[in-house]
């Protein structure tokens, strides 16, 4: 694997982040399954090394847009259980006081735009984000998020052209999975989809994202160059979703095969890679790999107990926050 | 006092705000050295440079975008909409964004920003560059809608919009930006949701947005001279709407049509009407009558295109009719 951050805290905490994703991820899940979920929600799962390899080089200060897929980005990015389940669940401590859900989900706290539920629909905020920044002389950059599918949007093409013409802080990061819903993306996509981006003279990268530190070590450098004006950046990440599109997309086998989804699982599971890595590289010994992730699950179960016991918002919200005082 | 143009009006709101607050700035199409095909905002780019006055590639739905993600870390852009029309391509960034950030944020983000475009048929320009599309915007929550009808509500109102936490969507009438007006040389303000009464009368109400505020003037003086005196009250902002002031006129009066250059069915006119009629029923006299564009889109010829419009003799024919008792039935 590509080395990123170096010391023994830095890989730790990438670690324990993608776990809380995957751990995040089992527990919604579950809530689906069990009915106890209001509506539908659409799984990370698989896609870890992608949020966290990214979000670990950012700071408070710099900011991202989120997707449909969001939960892993909000993890990612810092947030916490309690508020996110407790969003999930439509509950009055949500991040958004369970107006938003799983699919707006924003955490302002942590520089996280919010989640968007029109594929593609955060690209103009993120590269407006960037254009803010720079206008008002800040160094913060600005991260966009989105899927193999969002790049058949036009909207992409009017903000990629504004950023390469002023030299913006932002970098657009493809979350490639391999499936547009329910479509193959080949099936949706013509040509090379870097070859889109470098059409407008913005440096572009194809990597495996399902390798943390390779994702971490490009994402500094390009961090560090977007803050010295060299902006805008394109990164396609070729990962994996291991649940459908959404969590009621069970029975998937007319668009992929069963044989295709164990093959990602068993062999280039982001969290099982780095694991190994860990060991192997003396950083962490199998005994404190899984009491960390007992740890994690514990969290996650208490947060999850807590948002099924909170209050839902009060009636008379409905009508508040429609404006701004 | 001295008069100025709508157009200079509202280049001296730009210019004010923008040296008040560096956190504000202007982005569309030409609206650097070029000032707008209207000329709204020429001399700003001398004023306040490129990167203030943001010139952008033919593109509504990205720099739309790129506005509300400024607004939402810190900025007041300022949108160029080209022209009124435009605004089915900015749709998404407008309505799916802008509009319900602040409420999927459960209020954590705001998204302070303006979108100035036009609106108004009778310019010749076809049915691509003369439609006034207010009532679509008003019918979104989360965004507030304003209707200059002179050089004065411009700058007032526009100065109000720049400041206001929330989107704001001003539609200028386009064939009003040579219009004088009186406009004070010291600052001021007109806060959202004030409707004005321009003229008052005890027989009949005139609610008229916008360049329909003359059209309804211009009635009330044919319908004075011939003993009819109507009250005159322009909304200002029809998101938020003044109901107040509206339903005390009505009652005063008993009578009331409701004017705007928007498309007539499900419109501005057909929202205002129905209001008044449930909430001020038992003291009309007449049915509150709706005048609005025609529901056809904008014909290119002269010789169609005047008759798609409310007119000043058409509002004071109907005026005549709900004064008189006369029945009115659409059938």
């Amino acid at each position: 694997m590509a080395k990123a951050k170096t010391n023994t805290e830095d890989y730790l905490r990438m670690y324990r982040q993608m776990v809380r994703i995957r751990t995040f991820e089992d527990n919604a899940n579950q809530l689906y399954l069990s009915a106890k979920m209001p509506g539908l929600t659409h799984m990370y799962s698989g896609e870890e090394a992608v949020a966290v390899g990214i979000c670990e080089a950012l700071t408070d200060d710099d900011r991202i847009t989120s997707t449909h897929r969001g939960h892993g980005h909000c993890v990612a990015k810092g947030a916490e259980f309690k508020e996110m389940f407790c969003e999930l669940l439509g509950k009055e401590e949500g991040y958004c006081r369970g107006k938003g859900g799983s699919m707006h989900i924003a955490d302002q706290s942590h520089g996280n735009l919010g989640a968007n539920a029109i594929v593609g629909g955060s690209m103009g905020i993120a590269t407006g984000s960037a254009l803010r920044s720079k206008m008002l002389g800040h160094d913060d950059v600005t991260v966009c998020f989105f899927g193999d599918g969002a790049t058949a949007q036009g909207l992409l093409y009017e903000v990629m052209n504004m950023a390469a013409l002023w030299n913006l802080p932002v970098i657009y990061a493809c979350e490639n999975n391999g499936y547009s819903e329910y479509t193959k993306t080949e099936e949706i996509a013509a040509g090379s989809i870097t070859a889109r981006a470098e059409a407008f003279g913005i440096e572009a990268f194809k990597i495996d994202g399902q390798d943390v530190l390779a994702v971490n070590e490009l994402t500094q450098k390009l961090v560090a160059r977007c803050r010295k004006g060299e902006g805008p950046f394109f990164i396609e990440l070729e990962t994996y979703r291991y649940h459908g599109h959404h969590v009621g997309d069970i029975n998937r086998e007319y668009y992929r095969s069963k044989d295709e989804e164990k093959d990602w699982k068993e062999n280039r599971d982001p969290i099982i890679r780095f694991r190994g890595w860990l060991v192997e590289q003396g950083i962490a010994s199998e005994e404190e790999i899984e009491a960390m992730n007992a740890e994690i699950e514990k969290d996650a179960t208490e947060a999850v107990a807590y948002a099924e016991a909170a209050k839902y918002p009060d009636a008379s919200e409905v009508d508040m926050h429609v404006y701004a005082d | 006092m001295r008069n100025i143009t709508l157009s200079q009006a509202v280049n001296e709101a730009l210019a004010e705000e923008m040296r008040r607050d560096p956190t504000t700035f202007i982005i569309g199409e030409d609206v650097a050295e070029a000032g707008t095909p209207f000329k709204v905002l020429s001399g700003l780019v001398e004023e306040f440079g490129t990167d203030r006055v943001i010139d952008t590639p033919i593109a509504e739905p990205g720099f739309m975008g790129m506005a509300v993600g400024a607004a939402m870390t810190g900025a007041r852009p300022i949108v160029d909409l080209m022209f009124g029309d435009f605004i089915f391509l900015i749709m998404d960034q407008l309505c799916n964004q802008a509009a319900k950030i602040h409420y999927m944020s459960g209020g954590k983000l705001n998204v302070p920003l303006v979108v100035r475009t036009n609106m108004g048929a009778t310019r010749r320009s076809a049915a691509q560059h003369s439609q006034s599309l207010q009532a679509l915007v008003a019918h979104i929550p989360g965004l507030k809608v304003a209707m200059p009808s002179s050089a004065y509500e411009a700058k007032g109102l526009m100065k109000t919009a720049i400041r206001d936490n929330n989107p704001v969507v001003i539609f200028e009438d386009k064939l009003m930006y040579q219009d004088k007006a009186p406009v004070p040389e010291e600052e001021y303000l007109i806060p959202f949701g004030e409707a004005n009464v321009k003229r008052e009368g005890s027989d009949i109400t005139l609610i008229a947005t916008s360049s329909m505020v003359q059209v309804a003037e211009k009635a009330a003086e044919m319908l004075s001279a011939e003993g009819i005196e109507a009250e005159v009250i322009d909304p200002r902002t029809i998101v938020p709407l003044d109901e107040k002031t509206l339903i005390e006129s009505v009652k005063k009066t008993s009578r009331a049509i409701v004017i705007d250059e928007g498309h007539q069915s499900y419109g501005v006119t057909s929202e205002i009407a129905s209001r008044l009629n449930e909430k001020a029923f038992y003291h009309l006299d007449a049915p509150v009558l709706r005048m609005g564009a025609m529901d056809v889109p904008v014909p290119f010829s002269p010789a169609l295109e005047d008759i798609t419009v409310p007119t000043p003799e058409g509002v004071a024919e109907n005026a005549r009719k709900l004064c008189s008792g006369e029945l009115i039935h659409a059938a």
